[in-house]
């Protein structure tokens, strides 16, 4: 894992208020062993998170992008991770088309109770992205 | 494809609304451009040929209240049924005089097969372009500098119009073949592909062209890519703000775009900037049986959603 081995990567997370930030939370007062590569960023509901998010933190270098929100018909305003599976789903397939490999970007749901779920999915998004490595930022690669 | 047809009928339109956006000759023989009509002694300057390239449903939105005439070809039809979809137009301040097309030559295409030479005349002879320039005649085939809509057109007939001008077509063009570019594209690996788009990205000037002539980039003054709150974007040439910029324009035209072909008409640099859209487009297609611009009582996919969703299945580690 990140804090053993390599240096540490940056795996952006978009959580929602209510449910996975609350779920992230329930992992940290469970005393949870959690990879530290995560930079969390607390959005009010997955509805919020606009596609362009997940774009620019991939444009600007991220290795890996995570996006959580409330399950299915438990979302706070009601219908805002209906709208964000959409959009989601549409980014997930549009990113590899640009040569962005579709395995460093993960969408889920995950609720406040559940820090044990919490726990499992940044650990395997985490090891996912240690396995695909840092990604290139555009520059870097041409040398200028 | 008829001249003098499309001055009789925009002639008629003409003494119901307040303007008619149609095709006039543009600065040489080998360019058209759009032309505003609003009397009656403008309609000899009206042409109607291969060179009608341009989508005059972008002027709509911007047309507000004002009652306008438009001259439309089967593609550029699909965008105005995209502009009723979203509200963004309404349908009784629009006379649409629609022209069934069998394809429309490239001016960019046409001046390369002209070797960039000035073209002193040109005229139309069935399915060949003649044209002179200082090297003589040169007969050029339409097919040939078909911008790539066209190859794989479906709709050469308007889908909507108040007004025909000649009589509908239908489409030979095999329905697969719209999205083969994607799909080959897609067949290569994903570097070859990061490759390909940094190169074809790389010569992006940030000039705005595309953004400017997509009949279905609304926002204007707004754009994200130019306001400095949200500063989404800075002034830097670098790889990556041409990339964001590019990714901003297909997002935000994600189930939206009718593939018109404006943006790479406008393109100075001749960057394939369809194929971005075409590939959202297809999984639109694919995932909710969606598909831009064909009927107006249909809602952009991404402004709605079902609580069952039947064709997202959930993402495992």
């Amino acid at each position: 894992m990140s804090d053993v081995e390599n240096r540490e990567l940056r795996i952006v997370g978009f959580l929602c208020n209510w449910c996975s930030y609350g779920g992230a939370d329930t992992a940290g007062v469970g005393r949870f062993k959690q990879p530290t590569d995560l930079r969390i960023i607390r959005v009010p509901c997955s509805g919020r998170v606009d596609p362009l998010f997940v774009a620019k933190a991939f444009v600007n270098g991220a290795d890996g992008v995570l996006v959580s929100g409330c399950h299915p018909r438990d979302c706070h305003y009601s219908d805002g991770n209906f709208y964000a599976r959409r959009r989601l789903e549409m980014l997930k397939r549009f990113l590899p088309f640009l040569g962005i490999d579709a395995r460093r970007f993960h969408y889920t749901w995950i609720s406040a109770s559940e820090g044990q779920r919490w726990q499992k999915t940044v650990t395997d998004f985490t090891r996912r992205i240690h396995e695909l490595g840092p990604q290139q930022k555009a520059e870097e690669e041409r040398g200028s | 494809m008829n001249g003098e047809e499309v001055k009789k009928k925009v002639a008629e339109v003409l003494s119901k609304v307040d303007v008619v956006i149609a095709y006039g000759q543009g600065f040489d023989a080998a360019h058209g451009e759009p032309c505003f009509i609003t009397k009656k002694e403008e309609l000899d300057s009206l042409i109607l040929n291969p060179l009608c390239e341009h989508n005059l449903a972008s002027y709509l939105p911007s047309q507000k209240k004002k009652k306008t005439g438009v001259v439309v070809k089967g593609c550029d039809s699909r965008t105005i049924v995209q502009l009723l979809e979203e509200g963004l137009i309404e349908r009784e301040n629009v006379v649409i005089i629609g022209v069934p097309c069998r394809g429309v030559a490239s001016a960019k295409k046409l001046s390369k097969a002209l070797g960039h030479r000035q073209v002193e005349a040109l005229r139309f002879e069935g399915d060949l372009i003649v044209a002179k320039t200082s090297e003589g005649e040169k007969r050029i085939s339409l097919v040939d500098v078909f911008p790539d809509k066209c190859r794989t057109c479906q709709y050469p007939t308007p889908l909507v119009y108040d007004v025909l001008v000649g009589e509908p077509i239908e489409s030979d063009k095999d329905p697969d073949s719209v999205y083969g570019d994607v799909r080959e594209l897609m067949g290569k690996s994903l570097e070859e592909r990061k490759a390909y788009w940094e190169k074809e990205i790389d010569r992006c000037t940030r000039c705005y062209a595309c953004r400017n002539a997509c009949p279905l980039c609304v926002c204007q003054d707004s754009c994200i890519a130019e306001t400095r709150d949200p500063h989404w974007m800075s002034q830097r040439s670098s790889l990556s703000e041409k990339m964001m910029f590019h990714f901003i324009h297909a997002i935000h035209l994600a189930g939206r775009c009718t593939e018109c072909g404006e943006c790479e008409r406008a393109c100075p640099m001749d960057i394939p900037l369809g194929k971005l859209k075409k590939k959202i487009n297809m999984d639109m297609l694919e995932l909710f049986g969606y598909k831009p611009g064909v009927n107006r009582e249909d809602k952009p996919p991404l402004y709605t959603f079902k609580v069952e969703e039947e064709r997202i299945e959930e993402h495992e580690l």
